[in-house]
């Protein structure tokens, strides 16, 4: 074996850790397609923008001078989460509630790519636009914790990243909870399994959209508040991590948020063990093949039903 | 040649002229670059037209074809010192190679899916291409043999070039467009399992349509290393070469020659402009701009520009032809005497079952049809009649039992192979390619056995004028009533010349009067000696038409033989109207 036991050990600790904020990324965006069926090509995006907005305010906004170096970043994230909800609201509001939901016709040509690339353009005004907004150069929120280590044996546990995993997890069992137990997040689910069937029994399935589409975003957005602390980014960083993101989600079965969150942790725990064998660069190449296995393995769980009705 | 293509010819010369003049005109060479970019742009995202805009299978990965084509020619004159004009054909056959094994574990998926898909290519190969250490490579200058190596100092070189590239992509879009490679493209997009049941071997066309695709992508992508001298991983496979190729289309107009030209032609100029002005102060301007775009232009006019344009002038245009309604073209076929033992066996069923999870959709089916028979399969909604066709014509493969079609089984076929062997069929619901003349609609029927595509044509007149629907065939089939679009499809089963035509519900859901011509229409394919098939679940329309009965009910068939007795049979009354009713009749008739 080219690795010991330990290197073992440490790479699956690093991806059970990178992985729950992977986690939750994949919730959101797995809302957003369980609720709406919409891919949201720009879910990389509010992710990024979810980095900037925990930057500021840690940085700007004073949190991590008020709160301190190691608790400000990580309260500063979760209000990056609010930030891009409201931001999400308004994206819904004007454009993308237009392409989609009950009063959206099916126009030919776009056809029903309509919504992805009404998305796509989102992602590209957000992309481009943060880097005149926020500029190229790189950035990241200091924080001690992401320097400092637990040790647990041979094993050691990045602060930083053992804080976020306790973060994520909790906000994971937290949305688990408002869709399964309240009101709102039954409507959710409801107008996620069928919106005819929803509007028909009185949900208001625009807004149920809404919701969805906006909380997408935001949980997204406090995970990338997370990842901020331990890895410098910028307006394109996204990108990286919508490969991440639909892996994840694909893995897990679309449409379904516990699925997303352990195909979240699995796409961690693959990139971390990747790094055993393949040169750090190709991290994501590996989670690209792990991408095509299951497209190769499952297909039947991307198509959904496999015979049309004709 | 038809006038279209002539025209379309005209107008790829028209474009050329105009380039050429415009490229005389230009005295800077900062233009002249700005024309070579909106020439590559174009040709890129007629390209991702081939595959996308005529079978509607969206890529997001185009940049992969783009970027190999980039290394292609950027590593083999840096590594090998091949020629540029040695390296572009050579890209074509990278991009075409790569297009087979994309499209190899690709296009089992469908929509959204195969887009996304896409998606992981080129950004797998910008993280490959990085970690081999190709983050900027500067194209060699080759001082002592410049136009060897395609290194002109005037700027005019390189859009001639491109021109010349362009040109050579519309003409094969064009060509494709006006084949039956792009007919069967259009019957994809429009519904992949009809296509397939129409006899379109709709693997072989999707994977030969992105090879093509991705073979003039890459030449695209070479030329660009070329012109710029510099290729980067981000430049070549990033994002925005998959957005803006199709943007340019998607603005300009999907599935159209000419959409992906009008597209590069304001777009390009547009954030090209806007980047140069701006591009200091605001550094992503050019995304901003085509993100608004992308956004403008679903939002206001999701079909392009250039469908947009044509509708409005189709508006304004009188109809190009007078259409008479033909409902008394159909002659009265006096009914057949009905002699089923006359004719062999032509298709028979044995034991067939089929389950999906636990729900037995077919237990057990025995049927035989003989040739030249008129056969009715009734049963009420969700008795697997429309399963059974499935089975018979490959969209499902049975679990049990044998299908036999003139003594060949016919299990384990996939749908175009089950045409070819001579059973056409019809949908429940019916998918016309609304954009399409009639003529053309069952054109794309009438390839599977037709030698070229003049004769597809010419056999689907023939088909026309069997049902009736001559005189129609020049009108847009969108337009068309509920009653001609049911008898389209019968002419585009019909247009191959099977010897066995399977109908799914073709009178369902018709009037009185329209019942009647279809009726005939039906009754005329018969007598003409092909053997029909029809499933139906309303039985009063059937008991006039068919000979045999054979009546389905979950799965099972409960009772066969001539309409009088089928109708009088309890257990089918039972079926259709409960268990009450079929006592209460039981009675009534003793």
């Amino acid at each position: 074996m080219p690795f010991s036991l330990v290197d073992f050990l440490q790479a699956l600790t690093a991806g059970i850790l990178v992985g729950s904020t992977y986690a939750l990324m994949c919730i959101g965006l797995g809302i957003i397609f369980g609720a709406m069926r919409v891919i949201n090509f720009a879910q990389g995006d509010f992710l990024m923008l979810g980095m900037y907005a925990a930057f500021y305010l840690a940085t700007a906004g004073g949190l991590s001078a008020f709160l301190g170096p190691s608790g400000g970043p990580i309260v500063a994230a979760f209000l990056a989460g609010p930030i891009v909800f409201a931001l999400g609201w308004m994206i819904h509001r004007f454009i993308v509630s237009r392409v989609t939901g009950a009063g959206a016709a099916q126009t030919e040509g776009a056809g029903a790519y309509g919504q992805i690339l009404t998305t796509l353009g989102i992602s590209l005004i957000l992309q481009n636009g943060g880097l005149i907004v926020f500029g190229s150069a790189p950035t990241g929120i200091r924080t001690p914790l992401s320097r400092s280590s637990w040790e647990i044996g041979d094993i050691l546990l990045n602060q930083g990243r053992s804080v976020s995993f306790l973060v994520a997890v909790g906000l994971a069992v937290a949305v688990y909870l408002f869709l399964g137990h309240t009101r709102q997040g039954k409507a959710l689910r409801a107008a996620a399994d069928n919106s005819q069937a929803a509007l028909y029994m009185g949900i208001d399935v625009d807004k149920a959209h809404r919701v969805a589409w906006s909380l997408g975003v935001g949980i997204t957005a406090v995970a990338g508040g997370l990842v901020a602390g331990s890895q410098s980014f910028q307006p394109y960083t996204g990108f990286d991590f919508v490969i991440v993101m639909y892996a994840g989600v694909v893995l897990g079965g679309l449409g379904s948020i516990l699925g997303a969150f352990w195909g979240g942790l699995v796409i961690g725990i693959v990139q971390q063990m990747s790094t055993l064998i393949l040169p750090y660069q190709l991290q994501n190449t590996a989670i690209f093949v792990v991408f095509l296995l299951i497209i190769f393995l499952r297909p039947q769980g991307m198509f959904g039903r496999l015979s049309e009705r004709t | 040649m038809s006038p279209t293509v002539k025209r379309q010819l005209w107008a790829i010369l028209g474009l050329a002229v105009a380039v050429l003049a415009l490229m005389a005109f230009l005295q800077s060479d900062y233009f002249e670059l700005v024309l070579t970019q909106v020439l590559l742009w174009a040709m890129m995202s007629v390209a991702w037209n081939i595959l996308c805009g005529y079978s509607g299978y969206f890529s997001f990965g185009h940049a992969a074809f783009w970027g190999l084509g980039a290394y292609t020619v950027a590593l083999g004159l840096i590594h090998l010192d091949l020629s540029p004009w040695l390296t572009i054909p050579a890209s074509a056959v990278v991009g075409g190679l790569a297009g087979a094994l994309i499209g190899f574990p690709t296009f089992r998926l469908r929509g959204h899916y195969f887009a996304l898909a896409m998606l992981a290519y080129p950004l797998a190969s910008l993280y490959v291409f990085q970690w081999l250490g190709y983050q900027e490579i500067p194209l060699p200058m080759k001082r002592e043999a410049p136009i060897l190596y395609m290194q002109f100092a005037d700027q005019r070189a390189y859009v001639a070039l491109a021109l010349g590239l362009l040109v050579i992509t519309l003409l094969i879009s064009l060509s494709v467009e006006n084949s039956r490679f792009g007919m069967s493209l259009f019957a994809i997009k429009q519904n992949e399992p009809a296509a397939e049941a129409a006899g379109i071997d709709t693997w072989r066309w999707k994977m030969l349509a992105l090879m093509l695709s991705g073979a003039l992508a890459a030449m695209a992508g070479g030329l660009y290393a070329v012109v710029l001298l510099v290729v980067t991983p981000e430049a070549v496979f990033g994002m925005l070469v998959s957005a803006q190729a199709l943007i340019l289309a998607l603005f300009g107009g999907v599935g159209s020659l000419w959409g992906p030209v009008i597209g590069a032609t304001v777009l390009v100029p547009l954030a090209e402009g806007l980047n140069a002005k701006l591009g200091d102060v605001l550094p992503g301007i050019q995304g901003v701009v085509y993100g608004i775009a992308i956004i403008a232009i679903i939002l206001l006019a999701p079909e392009g520009v250039y469908w947009r344009i044509r509708d409005r002038l189709a508006g304004l245009l009188p109809e190009l032809a007078p259409m008479p309604t033909p409902g008394a073209t159909i002659p009265a076929v006096p009914r057949a005497a009905p002699s089923p033992t006359a004719g062999k066996d032509l298709l028979v069923l044995r034991n067939v079952g089929i389950s999906f999870g636990g729900l037995r959709a077919l237990d057990g089916v025995d049927l035989s049809v003989p040739e030249g028979g008129l056969y009715g399969i009734i049963g009420p909604n969700g008795a697997g009649k429309t399963t059974l066709f499935n089975v018979i014509n490959g969209f499902l493969s049975p679990e049990r039992g044998n299908i036999t079609f003139v003594n060949e089984s016919l299990v384990g076929l996939r749908p175009n192979q089950v045409c070819r062997k001579g059973i056409g069929r019809t949908f429940q619901v019916v998918r016309a390619f609304t954009r399409m003349t009639v003529l053309e609609n069952v054109t794309v029927g009438a390839f599977v056995g037709a030698a070229d595509a003049a004769a597809a044509r010419h056999m689907a007149a023939t088909a026309l004028d069997r049902v009736g629907l001559g005189a129609r065939a020049n009108a847009l089939a969108g337009g068309l009533t509920n009653r001609e679009l049911r008898l389209m499809e019968l002419a585009r089963a019909l247009a191959p010349q099977p010897r066995l035509v399977l109908l799914d519900e073709t009178l369902a859901g018709l009037g009185h009067d329209d019942l009647d011509g279809i009726l005939g229409a039906i009754r005329q394919v018969r007598a003409e000696g092909v053997t029909v098939l029809i499933i139906e679940h309303t039985m009063q329309a059937m008991v006039q038409l068919v000979d045999h009965f054979d009546v389905l009910d979950h799965g099972r068939l409960i009772a066969s033989g001539t309409p009088e007795t089928v109708v009088r049979n309890s257990e089918v009354i039972e079926a259709y109207l409960g268990k009450k009713w079929a006592e209460q009749v039981a009675v009534a008739v003793k």
